[in-house]
């Protein structure tokens, strides 16, 4: 299998996509994209998983179908959707336009001693989006890469999959809040206003 | 998550311009998906048989984590007049592996019950925020047959 090597920085990857999220909502998947995620800027319209390994895709689903006019991105690691890649199939069904699944595959568990994943094998998440029926999916290796994918990340009719290639370069950890009613209620009041945080009274 | 039990309301879901059916590949999904549309302002109801909440275990921790509310309607397998015995285990642990994690678990019998119970347990999660299973007995379901 055709197999390049991985030369991307995750802090300046995350941060490029960031700078231009405007609007946008934002679901960091487990791990290093957490970290990645928050290094780029706190913001209330963040959603830091803290478990639910394999979920962070299926989070972006909900979000993109409950939120059809605003841009959901999912950050998250190639450990993390290859624990579920189903939903790859299950958002393909149902085409959501604003939705871009973005992994950052440093092709390792980098939360549990570095063990090599399916895509150090060469294992192709784009290729499995692209067969599942995502509208777009390729996998990036380069500055250059990147910056072309960045504007349709924001603007292109999704389904998107972005598969990037990143260095096992270790950054420094930049912990967001964890507790998971604070999160969500935050996430919540920002989007539907204070009236939603909470328990609504219908 | 299709189920012979849930075949009629998956139609009427299917029906219903109000509503939306979301097939999955796995149960788990449907968690992640729920606490997606919880957080996008948009209320979900995971259908399922009892073999599938075994799958769910981990993620419905992320929904207990954040008190997400969350509706599951499971239809039992492997317990009022079952065939196949591989369904018995996991029928077996439904209801302690769900209340395990967090879940308000709550049993229906009787068909004539059902309706009002899964209103009552809408009411539950959604004006509490807390994760609610409604297991549908497999004698109000029926039991599968071979032949």
């Amino acid at each position: 299998m055709k197999h390049n090597l991985p030369s991307l920085d995750r802090r300046r990857v995350a941060a490029d996509i960031l700078r231009q999220r405007g609007n946008a909502l934002v679901v960091a998947g487990l791990g290093a994209p957490v970290w990645d995620t928050a290094a780029a800027g706190d913001h209330a319209l963040n959603f830091y998983t803290w478990g639910g390994m394999g979920g962070a895709a299926m989070i972006g689903l909900g979000l993109a179908l409950a939120q059809p006019a605003r841009r959901v991105l999912v950050i998250t690691g190639d450990g993390e959707l290859l624990m579920g890649l189903g939903s790859l199939a299950t958002i393909a069904v149902q085409r959501p336009r604003n939705l871009a699944v973005i992994v950052m595959d440093n092709e390792r568990y980098g939360e549990t001693g570095m063990q090599d994943t399916h895509t150090r094998f060469g294992v192709d998440l784009a290729g499995i989006a692209k067969a599942a029926g995502f509208r777009a999916a390729g996998t990036v290796y380069s500055a250059a890469e990147l910056k072309s994918w960045i504007p349709r990340f924001h603007r292109h009719a999704g389904p998107l999959f972005c598969d990037i290639k990143v260095t096992t370069q270790a950054a420094p950890m930049v912990l967001p809040m964890r507790e998971g009613p604070v999160l969500k209620n935050r996430f919540r009041e920002a989007l539907l206003g204070p009236s939603e945080a909470s328990v609504p009274n219908s | 998550m299709p189920d012979s039990g849930h075949a009629r309301l998956i139609t009427l879901v299917r029906a219903d311009r109000r509503l939306r059916a979301i097939p999955l590949t796995t149960e788990e999904e449907g968690v992640a998906l729920a606490v997606g549309a919880w957080l996008g302002g948009e209320r979900s109801v995971l259908l399922m048989q009892s073999s599938g909440a075994g799958n769910c275990i981990n993620m419905l921790g992320m929904a207990n984590e954040c008190r997400v509310p969350l509706l599951a309607l499971v239809t039992m397998r492997g317990q009022w007049g079952e065939f196949n015995p591989w369904q018995v285990p996991m029928s077996r642990a439904t209801a302690p592996s769900l209340a395990a994690i967090g879940m308000v678990v709550q049993a229906v019998d009787r068909a004539g019950e059902v309706g009002e119970s899964v209103a009552a347990a809408a009411r539950l999660a959604f004006s509490t925020s807390r994760m609610i299973a409604v297991l549908i007995s497999q004698r109000v379901v029926g039991a599968k047959e071979f032949k």
